[in-house]
């Protein structure tokens, strides 16, 4: 890590830890924090919150670990969840599913070689009555189509990088 | 003259809304409202409010199975193999974590409660992998005793054949093999409740659940201090210690080596348990027969190096005081004990700032490792790179001590293999000895035979309390035994995690002859010592080292003190990684009482009268204490770690 991007991270988790106020409780949220900002829980960032909160690193690891919405190691700059659950299932998820890997070229818990997408199952997102249902990073799209996959993969090409629709800025997040 | 401080805070890291259902044990069992009455199995008892269904079962003389609970760590209930049955309860309830708040009736062995043990022997069982036999924990293991106990005859839920872990033996003092753990998580709790080190955690989640340490690194590279009581706290071999007696034997059978063992005090008061004694039976003379027996050439008693040490760290003690006190110096105090591999390392780890406080003195055992190749390689004529200095240790963080760069301050390797009290039981096992039958032998000269004040070195306070004896007499020219009754300095002792002692010194003397041998000495008479007050304070366990430097960074009450002695493991030595599994309190103080009666036995019990030890400073190390050549080779320097991991 450069030297620059971790003092930006000591700075951040340290007006977080302020925020929030340095105790074993604010755990949480200031890991969601630094997941929402740096789209990954670095090594670096474990130990600097653990040192913060008075606990130990393993600690924070056991926590960023248990939790599927924490991650230790960058993801794509699209997180896809897909739902996996019965009611999905009953309603062509399968289908669903293997668009979405011809679509993208990776299988699930992969991610695309340029780093923008990654595929993920997910477990109920409490839309079993608009199946299937798919999560791309914090937003719920429905009754999801094989057609409307592609569609949305566009949308989400679309939103950064030289394909980006003026006016709309380059992180979706 | 002495004050305690009890360790006040509580030891769970869960926040209190997190924490298992505990209702605090009424102290007064005659107050209104004390006791609550109990039926199990049909047995009626009164019991203090708040109780646990599995305390309340023993004492009843019931036997409830457990695997999580341990009685050194807090109640956990993750294992839920002491599950029974109370009467209005829809589910079993786990015994361990129950606390009787109101009159129950509890069955603990119906059929329902049977058929959920077996499952869940069954189930822990799927995920084990291994034969029993070539297990070291066989026979030893509470998996195995369970299975046995509850009639397991065949693998209902299958049994995993193919490894799934790689064995982690990165480490010179602790080896995890997580292909045998059961999840209980005992070893979580000792290393962040107990030891507050913090280098193991559950990781994961439902059936991926893992124990890992810092994002699965290798243990070498951890924070870990290799204080080796996960060892002594894990039901299974999940966890155990490096095992150098393969390389012992080859050297034994060697003819062209000269082997020598040198043994500490604390694994003669347990080494017995080995041999199905109770705990606390001392072996000390029969050890003695038994090691020549197997094949050592010399055995040495590391009492021997631990009455320099006192020299030496007291004459440590005796400049930093006369630098502050005297020459107004800005100088590292308290001094800090350095005996304890573990502690070295955890300070070296999460106090780097604090390292100048240590002292430079090695411990007993690098210091005996330092002579074995010079003053007794020479004394001897022996080639010292032929010889093989082994160390018999309490203590798992010693296999890292030794391993430790600096330490070949002979122009060799000071000892070449760290052996444990288990390791040692095994190969008299090996080599068909019964260790309570052998004959009483004595210890090699040149070093001579034991002392008390080298004994206690095994129990915590003991370090303290030699240095006191040593000191008292050294500066005051009064005997011991007429400021402390029959010489025991009892403030010092006792398992209190923390103790603070106030020493007035009552009288000076004179200079005494073997301080006057080193030529550098900044004074030659205790004028400026008049009227001082030592103040020294003894603690085991890290978790209160911690709260003592803490304090100590913070300017409270410990900063104030002259010398401390930090144990890692709680108990000190007695309580140390290496020595047979299980451990309880109850354990530690029936070991710590055969060190104390060990030490009461002995004619010479004061350091400075060791015989063996003035003969050392006369022939050999002529510059005195803290001179030259035993800065040389009796002192070492250390390494700032720091916590964080690259």
């Amino acid at each position: 890590m450069l030297v620059t991007e971790r003092l930006r991270l000591h700075d951040d988790i340290g007006a977080w830890v302020a925020k929030h106020g340095a105790t074993r409780a604010a755990l949480i949220p200031v890991l969601q924090e630094i997941q929402r900002s740096y789209n990954e829980i670095s090594e670096y960032a474990m130990q600097e919150v653990a040192d913060r909160l008075d606990i130990h690193p393993v600690e924070v690891y056991s926590v960023v670990s248990f939790y599927s919405f924490l991650e230790a190691k960058a993801r794509g700059r699209f997180v896809i969840r897909l739902c996996r659950t019965v009611s999905c299932d009953m309603t062509g998820k399968d289908r669903v599913a293997r668009q979405l890997e011809n679509d993208l070229g990776i299988r699930f818990g992969e991610t695309t070689r340029d780093g923008n997408f990654s595929l993920e199952w997910a477990n109920c997102l409490g839309m079993c009555d608009q199946g299937p249902a798919l999560l791309i990073n914090d937003q719920v799209f429905t009754s999801v189509t094989p057609e409307t996959v592609h569609d949305l993969i566009q949308a989400c090409r679309k939103s950064f990088g030289p394909l980006a629709v003026q006016g709309q800025k380059g992180r979706t997040h | 003259m002495s004050s305690r401080i009890e360790r006040t805070a509580s030891i769970s890291r869960a926040p209190v809304s997190q924490r298992g259902h505990v209702v605090p044990v009424s102290a007064d069992p005659e107050a209104i409202g004390g006791t609550v009455s109990v039926t199990i199995d049909g047995i009626e008892a009164k019991v203090p409010l708040g109780t646990t269904i599995l305390d309340a079962a023993r004492a009843l003389g019931l036997k409830i199975p457990t695997l999580c609970h341990h009685p050194d760590l807090e109640v956990a209930g993750v294992c839920r193999i002491c599950v029974v049955e109370v009467e209005g309860q829809r589910t079993l309830q786990a015994a361990c974590a129950f606390p009787i708040t109101s009159p129950i009736r509890v069955q603990t062995h119906t059929r329902k409660v049977r058929q959920a043990r077996r499952r869940i022997l069954d189930l822990m069982l799927s995920k084990h992998v291994g034969e029993c036999y070539t297990c070291f924990r066989n026979l030893n293991c509470e998996l195995q005793t369970l299975a046995k106990e509850y009639g397991v005859d065949f693998f209902r839920f299958g049994h995993e054949a193919a490894r799934r872990h790689q064995v982690d033996d990165s480490s010179y003092s602790v080896r995890r093999d997580m292909d045998k753990c059961i999840l209980c998580r005992r070893c979580v709790r000792t290393c962040i409740d107990l030891q507050e080190v913090g280098v193991l955690e559950a990781v994961g989640r439902s059936d991926g659940t893992r124990i890992a340490t810092f994002l699965d690194k290798p243990l070498n590279d951890v924070v870990c201090i290799n204080c080796g009581q996960c060892i002594n706290r894990c039901p299974t071999a999940a966890l155990g210690a490096m095992d150098p007696t393969d390389d012992v034997w080859i050297d034994i059978n060697d003819p062209k080596k000269h082997v020598v063992i040198q043994t500490a005090p604390a694994p003669r008061a347990a080494i017995g348990e080995c041999f199905g004694l109770p705990p606390g039976t001392p072996l000390t003379f029969e050890m003695n027969t038994a090691m020549k027996t197997i094949g050592f050439d010399r055995v040495f008693d590391t009492n021997f190096t631990a009455d320099l040490t006192i020299i030496e760290e007291g004459t440590e003690l005796l400049l930093r005081l006369h630098e502050a006190l005297v020459q107004k110096k800005d100088v590292a105090l308290p001094q800090f004990t350095s005996c304890s591999p573990g502690w070295v390392k955890y300070l070296e780890h999460f106090y780097p700032e604090m390292i100048p406080n240590l002292s430079t003195a090695k411990s007993p055992q690098q210091m005996f490792g330092a002579l074995i190749k010079t003053f007794y390689a020479q004394k001897a004529g022996i080639d010292p790179a032929s010889i093989v200095a082994c160390a018999l240790m309490p203590c798992s963080a010693k296999k890292y001590e030794c391993n430790r760069p600096e330490m070949c301050d002979s122009g060799h390797k000071d000892v070449d293999y760290g052996l444990v009290t288990r390791e040692l039981g095994q190969m008299f096992h090996e080599a068909g000895i019964d260790l309570p039958k052998m004959p009483k032998g004595s210890f090699d000269d040149p070093f001579g035979t034991a002392t008390g004040s080298g004994v206690i070195f095994g129990a915590t306070g003991g370090v303290m309390e030699a240095a006191i004896r040593t000191v008292v007499e050294l500066v005051t020219g009064l005997k011991i035994e007429d400021v402390f009754a029959h010489a025991d300095v009892l403030p010092v002792r006792g398992f209190d995690g923390v103790r603070y002692v106030e020493l007035p010194i009552p009288a000076i003397g004179e200079v005494p002859d073997l301080l006057k041998m080193n030529k550098g000495l900044p004074f030659s008479d205790w004028k400026w010592l008049e009227g001082a007050v030592l103040k020294v304070a003894v603690c085991h366990g890290t978790a209160n080292a911690k709260r003592v430097v803490e304090d100590i960074k913070a300017g409270g009450t410990f900063s104030k003190c002259h010398f401390i002695e930090f144990m890692a493991c709680p108990g000190g030595c007695l309580g140390g990684g290496g020595m047979p599994i299980p451990t309880s309190p109850e354990i530690r103080a029936a070991r710590a009482k055969a060190i104390y009666a060990e030490d009461a036995s002995y004619e010479i019990r004061k350091a400075h009268e060791n015989p063996a030890v003035i003969r050392l400073y006369q022939e050999f190390l002529t510059d005195g204490p803290c001179g030259e050549k035993s800065h040389h080779l009796l002192h070492t320097h250390y390494t700032p770690r720091g916590k964080y991991i690259a």
